[in-house]
């Protein structure tokens, strides 16, 4: 459904000294997978690995240096605004942060409208009351600002935007990392229902291997923009064949860890943990 | 060594923390655990003396030694023993550090205006040596950088490195390592115990973290509403939770363990916002739980450092 090969992005640094070149970046190189339809692919990477460029890159917000991005068989590089349509009603975005990525001037009931509007599908008002059912919100929630919601709830908000033009690909950016624990476990399960429910290919981007490891089932770990893994989730969690995912792995406190007796020393250690 | 005791903080008549009591003993390393709102930075801050303006701290906060409440203490007292006796790493570096001046220089700074050090020179030589024990990479030539030039575990080991300079006595981390990468929060949570332990230090770490948490301390006090719902010893607290809340909190931070229908166990609803909390039992507008009972505030149950306030503890009247 999602092919990306041989992708590549450099950026380059605005100018510190003008007797030096623009530092360059390479934010992603020659990362090369394929995200089958119905699959739930998660992408795992710390701060600087490139995986936010890769979710811009495949949503067609954003050119590869080098390289090559098909969906469905329709490349999406090196395409206009205009004739990217096919992957703004297919392929939908959620952010990390809900609060940056709704305006507050708008009502909820414009927010969740406003892809089906730019596509000018009709039957908007019909469509917005099911989605804020469909992400658990109450009916009259459409009248109000996001302000007046909380965190879980601007995400559901962000959730029921997504899918409005119907898309077939969801991919959700850190969607979980601004929320606090027991309101991560609600936006967890709705995330799964809605996959289910809409029957849609999930493209999870996060930081943390064990939310990952729960939602999705074939992950990919990048490591400074390279491509070091990828695989069954519960097969590289397991046995992590790359140092890195290893190092990963290890390095994530688990409460089951910690009050088995792993230490913070462990984490760090050459040691395996127990 | 550290001793709260019906710490209150408000903001005008909106209380935020309520009958905050607890001690962290010498060398011990006491978890404050709780979701955001629920007043865990507040507590810290009332602890260091740091509140906003227009918020207000009641109660006693205590530090062996020190004659004086440090509620209610001069300014003049407090920054004598903030940064010598009692230190703080807080959560973003880069509003903690000082943007216009070399970080070895913040260190050196630490040592200096609690006069620990002879002159400068012995200053940036202490500096020097506290920014290795941090294990900052290179550190002449990244001392001599400024804050924004280093990474953000770059800058919380340059916190870390001046909130010990001076040996405190009870170091306070507020969400040390939550802005951070697993691998770096990694080697953050092994520097702060080892720093520690080092110096007999006691320590009060604040996360929401409960993996973090049970890794790093021996004690842990949960946070809920402004009021500490449940306390106790991590081995204990974190596997047989007594308050509904803290089961709850366990419950859904576990990623491994679904229901039939494989969700994740959830608690309903969402934080309130400050003074949106229910009268008595604060949690139980969220608790599945609760009953008419839980209108009024539970009272304590067990001992001063291991308990809980709940009326319908788990395991207890089902």
């Amino acid at each position: 459904m999602i092919k990306v090969e041989n992708l590549s992005r450099v950026y380059r640094r605005s100018r510190t000294s003008p007797l030096r070149p623009r530092a360059e970046v390479h934010a992603l190189r020659d990362v090369s997978f394929e995200i089958e339809a119905g699959r739930r692919f998660g992408i795992v990477g710390e701060s600087g690995s490139g995986k936010s460029t890769l979710v811009r890159l495949i949503a067609g917000l954003d050119q590869p240096t080098a390289g090559a991005v098909t969906f469905d068989g329709q490349r999406v590089d090196g395409r206009s605004e205009r004739r990217l349509s096919f992957l703004r009603r297919d392929l939908q975005v959620v952010f990390q942060d809900p609060t940056g990525s709704l305006d507050p001037r708008m009502r909820v009931r414009d927010i969740i409208a406003e892809p089906l509007v730019a596509q000018r599908i009709p039957g908007q008002a019909e469509r917005v009351a099911e989605l804020l059912a469909a992400v658990g919100l109450p009916a009259d929630a459409g009248r109000r600002f996001p302000h007046q919601f909380s965190g879980g709830q601007r995400q559901r908000i962000s959730l029921a935007r997504a899918l409005a033009p119907k898309p077939r690909v969801l991919v959700a950016d850190e969607p979980v990392s601004a929320l606090d624990v027991s309101v991560r476990a609600q936006i967890l399960n709705l995330l799964s229902d809605l996959v289910e429910q809409f029957a849609l290919t999930l493209v999870f981007v996060s930081h943390d291997l064990s939310v990952v490891r729960h939602v999705c089932d074939t992950v990919a770990v990048l490591r400074s923009g390279e491509l070091v893994e990828i695989g069954d989730v519960e097969q590289v969690y397991r046995e992590p064949r790359h140092p890195y995912t290893r190092q990963l792995v290890q390095a994530a406190p688990t409460l089951r860890g910690a009050l088995s007796g792993v230490t913070a020393a462990d984490l760090i250690s050459e040691r395996k943990r127990p | 060594m550290l001793k709260v005791d019906g710490l209150c903080v408000a903001a005008g008549e909106l209380p935020l923390v309520s009958d905050v009591s607890f001690t962290v003993g010498s060398g011990e390393r006491v978890g404050l655990i709780g979701e955001s709102g629920s007043g865990k930075s507040l507590t810290a801050s009332a602890v260091f003396g740091l509140l906003p303006d227009d918020v207000t701290a009641a109660g006693s906060v205590r530090l062996d030694g020190v004659a004086e409440d440090l509620v209610g203490a001069s300014e003049n007292l407090l920054s004598r023993l903030r940064g010598s006796r009692l230190a703080m790493v807080f959560q973003e570096p880069m509003t903690a550090l000082n943007p216009s001046m070399r970080v070895v220089d913040q260190v050196a700074e630490a040592r200096l205006i609690h006069r620990t050090a002879g002159d400068r020179a012995a200053a940036h030589r202490d500096a020097l040596r506290l920014l290795e024990q941090v294990r900052l990479r290179d550190v002449a030539e990244l001392g001599n950088a400024y804050p924004h030039q280093l990474s953000g575990g770059q800058r919380q080991r340059v916190l870390l490195a001046i909130a010990l300079a001076n040996d405190p006595d009870v170091l306070i981390c507020d969400e040390p390592t939550t802005a951070l990468d697993v691998t770096v929060q990694a080697q953050l949570l092994d520097l702060i115990v080892k720093g520690v332990k080092e110096r007999d230090a006691s320590l009060l770490f604040i996360t929401h973290d409960l993996a973090v948490v049970a890794t790093v301390c021996e004690r842990v006090l949960v946070m809920y509403g402004g009021r500490i719902v449940e306390s106790g010893l991590v081995a204990e607290v974190l596997t047989s939770p007594k308050h509904r809340y803290t089961k709850g909190l366990l419950d859904a931070s576990d990623l491994e363990s679904v229901d039939e229908r494989g969700r994740l166990h959830a608690i309903a609803g969402a934080v309130p916002a400050a003074g949106q909390f229910p009268s008595g039992c604060v949690f139980r507008n969220r608790c599945p739980r609760a009953d008419d009972r839980c209108r009024v505030q539970p009272p304590w149950f067990g001992e001063p450092t291991a308990g809980h306030a709940c009326w319908h503890p788990v395991g207890g009247d089902e």
